[in-house]
Protein backbone atom coordinates (compact mmCIF):
# COMPACT_ATOMS: atom_id res chain seq x y z
CA UNK A 1 0.00 0.00 0.00
CA UNK A 2 1.71 3.13 -0.91
CA UNK A 3 -0.90 5.79 0.89
CA UNK A 4 0.04 6.02 4.38
CA UNK A 5 -3.01 7.55 6.26
CA UNK A 6 -2.72 11.18 7.66
CA UNK A 7 -3.14 10.59 11.61
CA UNK A 8 -2.51 7.71 13.48
CA UNK A 9 -6.72 6.38 13.75
CA UNK A 10 -8.29 6.26 10.56
CA UNK A 11 -11.13 7.56 10.15
CA UNK A 12 -12.57 4.63 9.04
CA UNK A 13 -11.42 1.23 9.24
CA UNK A 14 -12.42 -1.91 7.54
CA UNK A 15 -11.41 -5.25 8.67
CA UNK A 16 -11.52 -8.12 7.13
CA UNK A 17 -15.47 -7.47 6.77
CA UNK A 18 -17.77 -9.57 4.83
CA UNK A 19 -21.30 -9.91 4.00
CA UNK A 20 -23.27 -12.57 2.31
CA UNK A 21 -27.59 -12.29 1.41
CA UNK A 22 -28.13 -16.16 1.65
CA UNK A 23 -25.63 -18.04 -0.20
CA UNK A 24 -24.03 -15.34 -2.24
CA UNK A 25 -21.39 -13.66 -1.28
CA UNK A 26 -21.21 -10.22 -1.96
CA UNK A 27 -18.34 -8.86 0.23
CA UNK A 28 -15.66 -11.19 1.04
CA UNK A 29 -13.17 -9.58 3.72
CA UNK A 30 -12.72 -6.29 2.93
CA UNK A 31 -9.91 -4.28 4.67
CA UNK A 32 -9.76 -0.38 4.36
CA UNK A 33 -8.25 2.26 5.93
CA UNK A 34 -9.49 5.87 5.09
CA UNK A 35 -7.28 8.85 7.28
CA UNK A 36 -9.03 12.10 8.66
CA UNK A 37 -9.71 14.59 5.68
CA UNK A 38 -8.58 11.94 2.59
CA UNK A 39 -10.74 11.81 -0.40
CA UNK A 40 -10.89 7.69 -1.27
CA UNK A 41 -13.05 6.32 -4.53
CA UNK A 42 -13.85 2.54 -4.63
CA UNK A 43 -14.02 1.82 -8.26
CA UNK A 44 -15.51 -1.53 -9.71
CA UNK A 45 -18.14 -2.61 -11.60
CA UNK A 46 -21.29 -3.27 -11.42
CA UNK A 47 -22.18 -5.57 -8.82
CA UNK A 48 -19.14 -5.41 -7.34
CA UNK A 49 -20.27 -4.78 -3.80
CA UNK A 50 -19.57 -1.35 -3.99
CA UNK A 51 -22.98 0.27 -2.88
CA UNK A 52 -22.81 -2.98 -0.03
CA UNK A 53 -19.88 -1.28 1.40
CA UNK A 54 -21.56 1.95 1.91
CA UNK A 55 -24.38 0.48 3.86
CA UNK A 56 -22.75 -1.44 5.87
CA UNK A 57 -20.56 1.43 7.20
CA UNK A 58 -23.78 3.50 7.96
CA UNK A 59 -25.43 0.70 9.46
CA UNK A 60 -28.42 0.32 6.82
CA UNK A 61 -27.09 -3.39 6.44
CA UNK A 62 -25.23 -5.12 9.00
CA UNK A 63 -21.90 -7.30 8.28
CA UNK A 64 -22.13 -10.47 8.50
CA UNK A 65 -18.59 -10.53 9.45
CA UNK A 66 -14.97 -8.44 10.04
CA UNK A 67 -15.23 -5.30 12.18
CA UNK A 68 -16.05 -1.77 11.07
CA UNK A 69 -14.06 1.19 13.04
CA UNK A 70 -15.08 4.91 12.69
CA UNK A 71 -12.69 6.65 14.66
CA UNK A 72 -11.43 3.62 16.60
CA UNK A 73 -15.01 3.20 18.03
CA UNK A 74 -16.55 -0.17 16.99
CA UNK A 75 -19.67 0.18 15.38
CA UNK A 76 -20.14 -2.55 13.38
CA UNK A 77 -23.36 -3.32 15.67
CA UNK A 78 -24.51 -0.50 16.65
CA UNK A 79 -28.67 0.29 16.83
CA UNK A 80 -30.85 2.03 18.49
CA UNK A 81 -30.16 5.80 19.67
CA UNK A 82 -26.76 5.27 19.77
CA UNK A 83 -26.81 4.61 15.85
CA UNK A 84 -28.66 7.74 15.55
CA UNK A 85 -26.45 9.84 17.30
CA UNK A 86 -23.84 7.93 15.17
CA UNK A 87 -25.32 8.85 12.02
CA UNK A 88 -24.77 12.93 12.72
CA UNK A 89 -21.44 12.03 11.62
CA UNK A 90 -22.39 11.39 8.31
CA UNK A 91 -24.32 13.00 5.19
CA UNK A 92 -24.70 10.69 2.03
CA UNK A 93 -25.45 11.77 -1.58
CA UNK A 94 -27.60 8.81 -2.89
CA UNK A 95 -27.75 7.78 -6.54
CA UNK A 96 -30.59 8.94 -7.60
CA UNK A 97 -30.47 11.81 -5.40
CA UNK A 98 -33.63 10.47 -2.82
CA UNK A 99 -34.71 13.17 -2.46
CA UNK A 100 -38.18 13.23 -0.62
CA UNK A 101 -40.90 14.24 -3.15
CA UNK A 102 -43.69 15.08 0.00
CA UNK A 103 -41.13 18.33 0.57
CA UNK A 104 -39.93 20.96 -1.13
CA UNK A 105 -36.35 21.57 -1.86
CA UNK A 106 -35.63 23.85 1.35
CA UNK A 107 -37.13 21.59 3.74
CA UNK A 108 -35.26 18.30 2.12
CA UNK A 109 -31.92 20.37 2.42
CA UNK A 110 -33.38 21.47 6.17
CA UNK A 111 -34.58 17.70 7.55
CA UNK A 112 -31.31 16.63 9.12
CA UNK A 113 -31.03 20.16 11.00
CA UNK A 114 -34.67 19.62 11.89
CA UNK A 115 -35.35 16.16 12.97
CA UNK A 116 -31.64 15.36 13.96
CA UNK A 117 -30.69 18.66 15.32
CA UNK A 118 -33.34 19.99 16.60
CA UNK A 119 -33.21 23.72 14.94
CA UNK A 120 -35.91 25.76 14.83
CA UNK A 121 -38.08 25.84 11.38
CA UNK A 122 -37.14 29.67 10.70
CA UNK A 123 -33.50 28.73 11.36
CA UNK A 124 -33.29 25.93 9.76
CA UNK A 125 -34.34 27.64 6.23
CA UNK A 126 -31.63 30.37 6.40
CA UNK A 127 -29.40 27.82 6.96
CA UNK A 128 -31.01 25.64 4.00
CA UNK A 129 -30.38 28.66 1.87
CA UNK A 130 -26.73 29.05 2.48
CA UNK A 131 -26.33 25.57 1.53
CA UNK A 132 -28.21 25.72 -1.42
CA UNK A 133 -26.25 29.00 -2.02
CA UNK A 134 -22.84 26.85 -1.25
CA UNK A 135 -23.92 24.37 -4.28
CA UNK A 136 -24.68 27.24 -6.58
CA UNK A 137 -28.55 27.04 -6.19
CA UNK A 138 -30.57 30.12 -5.79
CA UNK A 139 -33.43 31.11 -3.65
CA UNK A 140 -35.91 30.59 -6.25
CA UNK A 141 -35.70 26.83 -6.04
CA UNK A 142 -35.95 26.63 -2.09
CA UNK A 143 -40.35 26.11 -2.48
CA UNK A 144 -40.13 23.65 -5.47
CA UNK A 145 -41.06 20.15 -5.11
CA UNK A 146 -37.89 18.13 -6.29
CA UNK A 147 -39.75 16.47 -9.08
CA UNK A 148 -39.57 19.65 -10.69
CA UNK A 149 -36.05 19.93 -10.77
CA UNK A 150 -33.70 18.35 -13.49
CA UNK A 151 -30.92 15.95 -12.70
CA UNK A 152 -28.33 17.95 -12.03
CA UNK A 153 -30.40 20.43 -10.02
CA UNK A 154 -31.52 17.76 -8.07
CA UNK A 155 -27.49 16.19 -7.66
CA UNK A 156 -27.21 19.61 -6.43
CA UNK A 157 -30.14 19.72 -3.81
CA UNK A 158 -28.66 16.32 -2.64
CA UNK A 159 -25.09 17.87 -1.86
CA UNK A 160 -26.67 20.53 0.01
CA UNK A 161 -28.19 18.14 2.40
CA UNK A 162 -25.58 15.71 2.90
CA UNK A 163 -23.40 19.04 3.98
CA UNK A 164 -26.79 20.56 5.80
CA UNK A 165 -25.61 19.35 9.02
CA UNK A 166 -21.46 19.82 8.94
CA UNK A 167 -20.74 16.37 8.73
CA UNK A 168 -17.53 14.60 9.43
CA UNK A 169 -17.36 12.29 6.75
CA UNK A 170 -19.49 12.34 3.38
CA UNK A 171 -20.46 9.04 1.19
CA UNK A 172 -21.21 9.73 -2.12
CA UNK A 173 -23.18 7.06 -4.02
CA UNK A 174 -22.50 7.20 -7.84
CA UNK A 175 -22.26 10.89 -8.33
CA UNK A 176 -22.06 11.64 -11.61
CA UNK A 177 -24.41 8.41 -13.15
CA UNK A 178 -27.43 9.71 -15.24
CA UNK A 179 -26.09 12.76 -16.13
CA UNK A 180 -24.74 14.83 -19.34
CA UNK A 181 -20.53 14.69 -19.68
CA UNK A 182 -20.56 18.12 -19.01
CA UNK A 183 -23.19 18.44 -16.04
CA UNK A 184 -21.01 15.39 -14.35
CA UNK A 185 -18.04 17.63 -14.68
CA UNK A 186 -19.55 20.30 -13.10
CA UNK A 187 -20.95 18.08 -9.80
CA UNK A 188 -17.26 17.12 -9.98
CA UNK A 189 -15.78 19.99 -9.64
CA UNK A 190 -18.33 21.00 -6.92
CA UNK A 191 -17.53 18.21 -5.27
CA UNK A 192 -13.87 18.19 -5.66
CA UNK A 193 -14.18 21.71 -3.95
CA UNK A 194 -16.42 20.77 -0.92
CA UNK A 195 -14.60 18.21 0.30
CA UNK A 196 -11.61 20.36 0.23
CA UNK A 197 -13.35 23.85 1.94
CA UNK A 198 -15.34 21.67 4.31
CA UNK A 199 -11.68 19.40 5.37
CA UNK A 200 -14.33 16.04 5.73
CA UNK A 201 -13.38 12.84 5.15
CA UNK A 202 -14.93 11.25 1.86
CA UNK A 203 -15.67 7.88 0.53
CA UNK A 204 -16.83 7.26 -2.74
CA UNK A 205 -18.56 4.43 -5.41
CA UNK A 206 -18.33 5.32 -8.26
CA UNK A 207 -17.93 3.61 -12.39
CA UNK A 208 -16.66 6.89 -13.97
CA UNK A 209 -13.44 6.86 -14.08
CA UNK A 210 -13.09 10.70 -15.04
CA UNK A 211 -14.84 10.92 -12.04
CA UNK A 212 -12.76 9.31 -10.09
CA UNK A 213 -9.92 11.00 -10.94
CA UNK A 214 -11.24 14.04 -10.08
CA UNK A 215 -12.59 13.76 -6.96
CA UNK A 216 -9.91 11.39 -5.26
CA UNK A 217 -6.86 10.91 -3.18
CA UNK A 218 -6.23 7.57 -3.42
CA UNK A 219 -8.70 4.49 -5.19
CA UNK A 220 -9.28 1.12 -4.42
CA UNK A 221 -10.65 -1.42 -6.63
CA UNK A 222 -13.07 -3.73 -5.94
CA UNK A 223 -13.37 -6.90 -7.68
CA UNK A 224 -15.40 -9.96 -7.19
CA UNK A 225 -15.90 -8.80 -2.81
CA UNK A 226 -12.46 -8.30 -2.68
CA UNK A 227 -10.49 -5.10 -2.52
CA UNK A 228 -7.72 -6.33 -5.14
CA UNK A 229 -5.75 -2.77 -5.44
CA UNK A 230 -5.29 0.13 -3.22
CA UNK A 231 -2.93 2.92 -4.34
CA UNK A 232 -2.66 6.82 -4.98
CA UNK A 233 -4.83 8.60 -7.61
CA UNK A 234 -1.28 9.51 -8.72
CA UNK A 235 -0.03 6.08 -9.25
CA UNK A 236 -3.47 4.50 -10.91
CA UNK A 237 -1.66 4.99 -14.41
CA UNK A 238 1.15 3.61 -13.90
CA UNK A 239 0.61 0.77 -10.91
CA UNK A 240 1.31 -2.60 -13.08
CA UNK A 241 -1.61 -4.38 -12.06
CA UNK A 242 -3.47 -5.65 -14.96
CA UNK A 243 -7.05 -5.50 -13.55
CA UNK A 244 -6.97 -1.19 -12.79
CA UNK A 245 -5.11 -1.10 -16.08
CA UNK A 246 -8.22 -3.01 -17.86
CA UNK A 247 -10.94 -0.75 -15.88
CA UNK A 248 -9.16 2.23 -16.69
CA UNK A 249 -9.27 1.25 -20.65
CA UNK A 250 -12.65 0.44 -19.83
CA UNK A 251 -11.63 -3.02 -22.57
CA UNK A 252 -14.25 -6.18 -22.26
CA UNK A 253 -10.57 -8.23 -22.88
CA UNK A 254 -8.49 -8.84 -19.74
CA UNK A 255 -8.71 -10.41 -16.38
CA UNK A 256 -11.59 -8.98 -15.22
CA UNK A 257 -15.00 -10.92 -16.60
CA UNK A 258 -18.12 -9.70 -17.08
CA UNK A 259 -20.57 -12.22 -15.82
CA UNK A 260 -22.62 -11.92 -19.20
CA UNK A 261 -24.72 -14.90 -20.53
CA UNK A 262 -24.88 -15.59 -24.64
CA UNK B 1 -41.87 -36.35 -3.49
CA UNK B 2 -41.23 -32.71 -5.55
CA UNK B 3 -45.46 -32.42 -4.56
CA UNK B 4 -44.76 -33.02 -0.87
CA UNK B 5 -41.87 -30.47 -1.08
CA UNK B 6 -43.92 -27.88 -2.72
CA UNK B 7 -46.75 -28.03 0.55
CA UNK B 8 -43.62 -27.39 2.64
CA UNK B 9 -42.25 -24.68 1.04
CA UNK B 10 -45.51 -23.16 1.10
CA UNK B 11 -46.27 -23.71 4.48
CA UNK B 12 -42.98 -22.86 5.45
CA UNK B 13 -43.09 -19.71 3.29
CA UNK B 14 -45.97 -18.74 5.56
CA UNK B 15 -44.44 -19.07 8.66
CA UNK B 16 -41.91 -17.39 7.78
CA UNK B 17 -43.53 -14.12 6.54
CA UNK B 18 -45.96 -14.37 9.88
CA UNK B 19 -42.90 -13.98 11.87
CA UNK B 20 -41.57 -10.83 9.68
CA UNK B 21 -45.19 -9.33 9.85
CA UNK B 22 -45.02 -9.75 13.81
CA UNK B 23 -41.69 -8.46 13.98
CA UNK B 24 -42.36 -5.80 12.12
CA UNK B 25 -45.86 -5.26 14.37
CA UNK B 26 -44.14 -5.06 17.55
CA UNK B 27 -41.64 -2.99 16.40
CA UNK B 28 -43.73 -0.22 15.14
CA UNK B 29 -45.83 -0.35 18.42
CA UNK B 30 -42.51 -0.23 20.33
CA UNK B 31 -41.94 3.38 18.93
CA UNK B 32 -45.84 4.30 19.35
CA UNK B 33 -44.23 5.09 22.71
CA UNK B 34 -41.40 6.49 22.67
CA UNK B 35 -40.43 9.91 21.50
CA UNK B 36 -39.82 11.33 19.26
CA UNK B 37 -43.87 11.57 18.08
CA UNK B 38 -44.72 13.79 15.26
CA UNK B 39 -47.90 15.23 16.16
CA UNK B 40 -48.18 17.29 12.67
CA UNK B 41 -47.29 14.23 11.03
CA UNK B 42 -50.47 12.16 12.79
CA UNK B 43 -52.71 15.20 12.08
CA UNK B 44 -51.81 14.91 8.00
CA UNK B 45 -52.53 11.81 8.07
CA UNK B 46 -55.85 11.76 9.84
CA UNK B 47 -56.49 14.01 7.40
CA UNK B 48 -55.52 11.89 4.47
CA UNK B 49 -56.65 8.65 5.76
CA UNK B 50 -60.14 10.08 7.75
CA UNK B 51 -61.41 12.99 6.10
CA UNK B 52 -60.60 12.78 2.36
CA UNK B 53 -62.04 8.69 2.71
CA UNK B 54 -65.36 10.29 3.77
CA UNK B 55 -67.08 10.53 0.49
CA UNK B 56 -66.41 7.19 -0.93
CA UNK B 57 -67.76 5.35 2.49
CA UNK B 58 -70.67 7.96 2.80
CA UNK B 59 -71.82 6.54 -0.47
CA UNK B 60 -71.19 2.97 -0.05
CA UNK B 61 -72.98 2.75 3.12
CA UNK B 62 -75.83 5.02 1.40
CA UNK B 63 -76.74 1.99 -0.84
CA UNK B 64 -75.93 -0.94 1.50
CA UNK B 65 -78.52 0.58 3.78
CA UNK B 66 -80.84 1.15 0.68
CA UNK B 67 -79.75 -2.16 -0.32
CA UNK B 68 -80.49 -3.82 2.86
CA UNK B 69 -83.94 -2.47 3.17
CA UNK B 70 -84.99 -3.30 0.12
CA UNK B 71 -84.06 -6.97 0.75
CA UNK B 72 -85.39 -7.21 4.16
CA UNK B 73 -88.65 -5.77 2.92
CA UNK B 74 -88.85 -8.63 0.59
CA UNK B 75 -88.19 -11.55 2.41
CA UNK B 76 -89.88 -10.39 5.25
CA UNK B 77 -93.03 -10.01 3.49
CA UNK B 78 -93.10 -13.65 2.76
CA UNK B 79 -94.15 -14.18 6.00
CA UNK B 80 -95.63 -10.93 7.73
CA UNK B 81 -92.30 -9.42 9.30
CA UNK B 82 -92.14 -6.16 7.18
CA UNK B 83 -92.78 -3.99 10.12
CA UNK B 84 -89.23 -5.90 11.45
CA UNK B 85 -87.60 -3.58 8.82
CA UNK B 86 -86.27 -0.84 10.52
CA UNK B 87 -84.41 -3.19 13.80
CA UNK B 88 -82.96 -5.35 11.65
CA UNK B 89 -81.88 -2.79 9.00
CA UNK B 90 -80.10 -0.75 12.20
CA UNK B 91 -78.63 -3.80 13.64
CA UNK B 92 -77.06 -5.17 9.91
CA UNK B 93 -75.52 -2.22 9.69
CA UNK B 94 -74.41 -0.59 12.93
CA UNK B 95 -73.21 -4.48 13.99
CA UNK B 96 -71.94 -5.98 10.77
CA UNK B 97 -72.19 -4.16 7.21
CA UNK B 98 -70.63 -0.30 8.59
CA UNK B 99 -67.80 -1.55 9.93
CA UNK B 100 -67.04 -4.26 6.93
CA UNK B 101 -67.84 -1.82 4.19
CA UNK B 102 -65.96 1.04 5.32
CA UNK B 103 -62.83 -1.08 6.20
CA UNK B 104 -62.89 -2.74 3.02
CA UNK B 105 -63.04 0.62 1.52
CA UNK B 106 -60.38 2.56 3.09
CA UNK B 107 -58.33 -0.73 2.74
CA UNK B 108 -58.75 -0.40 -0.90
CA UNK B 109 -58.18 3.33 -0.83
CA UNK B 110 -55.64 3.21 1.96
CA UNK B 111 -53.65 0.20 2.10
CA UNK B 112 -52.98 0.80 -2.03
CA UNK B 113 -52.19 4.41 -1.43
CA UNK B 114 -49.33 3.54 1.64
CA UNK B 115 -48.08 0.67 -0.10
CA UNK B 116 -47.52 2.72 -3.20
CA UNK B 117 -46.23 5.55 -1.60
CA UNK B 118 -43.32 3.96 1.10
CA UNK B 119 -42.70 0.96 -1.39
CA UNK B 120 -41.85 4.45 -4.08
CA UNK B 121 -39.86 5.52 -1.12
CA UNK B 122 -37.92 2.34 -0.53
CA UNK B 123 -37.12 1.63 -4.11
CA UNK B 124 -35.76 5.23 -4.44
CA UNK B 125 -33.29 4.64 -1.50
CA UNK B 126 -35.70 7.56 0.45
CA UNK B 127 -35.95 5.17 3.45
CA UNK B 128 -31.96 4.72 2.99
CA UNK B 129 -32.06 8.03 3.40
CA UNK B 130 -34.23 9.17 6.55
CA UNK B 131 -31.81 6.34 8.13
CA UNK B 132 -28.87 8.85 7.09
CA UNK B 133 -30.11 12.17 8.51
CA UNK B 134 -30.85 10.52 11.98
CA UNK B 135 -34.38 9.81 11.58
CA UNK B 136 -36.10 6.62 12.43
CA UNK B 137 -38.50 5.39 9.38
CA UNK B 138 -40.46 3.19 11.78
CA UNK B 139 -41.18 6.47 13.88
CA UNK B 140 -41.36 8.94 11.00
CA UNK B 141 -43.47 6.63 8.22
CA UNK B 142 -44.98 3.60 10.50
CA UNK B 143 -46.48 5.30 13.75
CA UNK B 144 -48.00 8.09 12.17
CA UNK B 145 -50.08 6.54 10.00
CA UNK B 146 -51.11 3.37 12.20
CA UNK B 147 -52.06 6.44 14.45
CA UNK B 148 -54.34 7.87 12.09
CA UNK B 149 -55.82 4.89 10.95
CA UNK B 150 -56.65 4.01 14.16
CA UNK B 151 -58.19 7.05 15.48
CA UNK B 152 -60.14 7.96 12.18
CA UNK B 153 -61.76 4.81 11.31
CA UNK B 154 -63.90 4.76 14.40
CA UNK B 155 -65.22 8.05 13.58
CA UNK B 156 -65.54 7.28 9.59
CA UNK B 157 -67.74 3.84 10.59
CA UNK B 158 -69.91 6.42 13.07
CA UNK B 159 -70.47 8.25 9.82
CA UNK B 160 -70.94 5.19 7.90
CA UNK B 161 -73.57 3.67 9.98
CA UNK B 162 -75.73 6.89 10.34
CA UNK B 163 -75.60 7.52 6.80
CA UNK B 164 -76.49 3.65 6.51
CA UNK B 165 -79.24 3.99 8.44
CA UNK B 166 -80.37 7.11 6.67
CA UNK B 167 -79.84 5.30 3.44
CA UNK B 168 -82.20 2.65 4.81
CA UNK B 169 -84.92 4.99 6.06
CA UNK B 170 -85.31 6.46 2.44
CA UNK B 171 -86.03 3.89 0.97
CA UNK B 172 -88.06 2.43 3.46
CA UNK B 173 -90.55 5.97 3.92
CA UNK B 174 -89.94 6.48 -0.35
CA UNK B 175 -90.62 3.69 -2.02
CA UNK B 176 -91.81 1.44 1.35
CA UNK B 177 -94.68 3.41 2.85
CA UNK B 178 -92.95 3.26 6.30
CA UNK B 179 -93.92 6.08 8.24
CA UNK B 180 -90.99 8.48 8.75
CA UNK B 181 -91.36 8.48 12.64
CA UNK B 182 -92.15 5.28 13.17
CA UNK B 183 -89.21 4.15 11.12
CA UNK B 184 -86.89 6.33 13.41
CA UNK B 185 -88.70 5.64 16.56
CA UNK B 186 -87.86 1.85 16.19
CA UNK B 187 -84.45 2.20 15.14
CA UNK B 188 -83.50 4.26 18.11
CA UNK B 189 -86.00 1.88 20.52
CA UNK B 190 -84.26 -1.06 18.95
CA UNK B 191 -80.13 -0.40 18.96
CA UNK B 192 -78.19 -0.38 22.00
CA UNK B 193 -74.82 1.42 22.82
CA UNK B 194 -73.37 -1.87 22.95
CA UNK B 195 -74.01 -2.68 18.99
CA UNK B 196 -72.29 0.52 18.53
CA UNK B 197 -69.92 -0.34 20.67
CA UNK B 198 -68.67 -3.11 19.21
CA UNK B 199 -68.85 -1.27 15.89
CA UNK B 200 -66.59 0.93 16.74
CA UNK B 201 -64.03 -1.70 18.43
CA UNK B 202 -64.15 -3.24 15.00
CA UNK B 203 -63.46 -0.11 12.89
CA UNK B 204 -60.43 0.71 15.45
CA UNK B 205 -58.96 -3.07 14.81
CA UNK B 206 -59.20 -2.31 10.75
CA UNK B 207 -57.67 0.52 11.09
CA UNK B 208 -54.88 -0.97 12.68
CA UNK B 209 -54.40 -3.68 9.83
CA UNK B 210 -55.21 -1.28 7.15
CA UNK B 211 -52.25 0.70 8.10
CA UNK B 212 -50.38 -2.11 9.29
CA UNK B 213 -50.67 -4.03 5.90
CA UNK B 214 -49.79 -0.95 3.64
CA UNK B 215 -46.56 -0.06 5.46
CA UNK B 216 -45.76 -3.33 5.58
CA UNK B 217 -45.89 -4.48 2.20
CA UNK B 218 -44.35 -0.89 1.01
CA UNK B 219 -41.33 -1.40 3.40
CA UNK B 220 -40.41 -4.91 2.12
CA UNK B 221 -40.98 -3.80 -1.75
CA UNK B 222 -38.32 -4.25 -4.36
CA UNK B 223 -37.09 -3.85 -7.87
CA UNK B 224 -38.54 -0.62 -8.94
CA UNK B 225 -42.16 -0.05 -10.63
CA UNK B 226 -43.24 -3.53 -10.38
CA UNK B 227 -42.36 -4.62 -7.11
CA UNK B 228 -44.07 -1.45 -5.51
CA UNK B 229 -46.86 -2.77 -7.99
CA UNK B 230 -47.15 -6.08 -6.21
CA UNK B 231 -46.98 -4.33 -2.85
CA UNK B 232 -50.06 -1.70 -3.54
CA UNK B 233 -51.64 -5.04 -4.79
CA UNK B 234 -50.35 -7.53 -1.59
CA UNK B 235 -51.00 -4.60 0.86
CA UNK B 236 -55.12 -4.40 -0.62
CA UNK B 237 -55.64 -8.22 -0.60
CA UNK B 238 -53.88 -9.68 2.27
CA UNK B 239 -55.79 -6.18 3.97
CA UNK B 240 -58.84 -7.46 2.64
CA UNK B 241 -58.31 -10.62 4.01
CA UNK B 242 -57.32 -9.81 7.47
CA UNK B 243 -60.31 -7.54 8.00
CA UNK B 244 -63.05 -10.23 6.93
CA UNK B 245 -61.10 -13.14 9.48
CA UNK B 246 -60.65 -10.39 12.10
CA UNK B 247 -64.51 -9.27 11.43
CA UNK B 248 -65.34 -13.05 11.85
CA UNK B 249 -63.43 -13.76 15.09
CA UNK B 250 -64.55 -10.59 17.10
CA UNK B 251 -68.17 -10.83 15.99
CA UNK B 252 -68.05 -14.53 18.10
CA UNK B 253 -66.25 -12.74 20.77
CA UNK B 254 -68.23 -9.60 21.23
CA UNK B 255 -71.67 -11.00 21.00
CA UNK B 256 -70.97 -14.10 23.35
CA UNK B 257 -74.01 -14.58 25.05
Amino acid sequence: MSATPTTDVPKIELQNVAKSFGAKTVLDGIDLKIGKGESVVIIGGSGSGKSVTIKCILGILRASAGKILVDGEDVTRISGAKRDKYLRKFGMLFQGGALFDSLPVWENVAFGLIQGHGVKRRDARELALGKLAQVGLGEEVADLSPAELSGGMQKRVGLARAIAADPEIIFFDEPTTGLDPIMADVINDLIASTVKDLGVTALSITHDMASARKISDRMALLYKGKIIWDGRTADIDSCGNPYVEQFIRGSADGPIKMEVRR
Amino acid sequence: MIFFASIGRTFLGFLASTGRLSIFAGEALSHLVRPPIYTLLILQQILRIGYFSLPVVGLTSFFTGAVLCLQIFIGGSRYGAESAVPQIVVLGIVRELGPVIAGLMVAGRVSAAIAAEIGTMRVTEQIDALTTLSTNPMKYLVVPRLVAAVVSMPILVAVADSIGVFGGYIVGTQSLGFNGAVYMQNTIDFVTNQDIASGLIKASVFGFIIALMGCYHGFNSKGGAQGVGAATTAAVVSASILILGANYFMTSILFQE
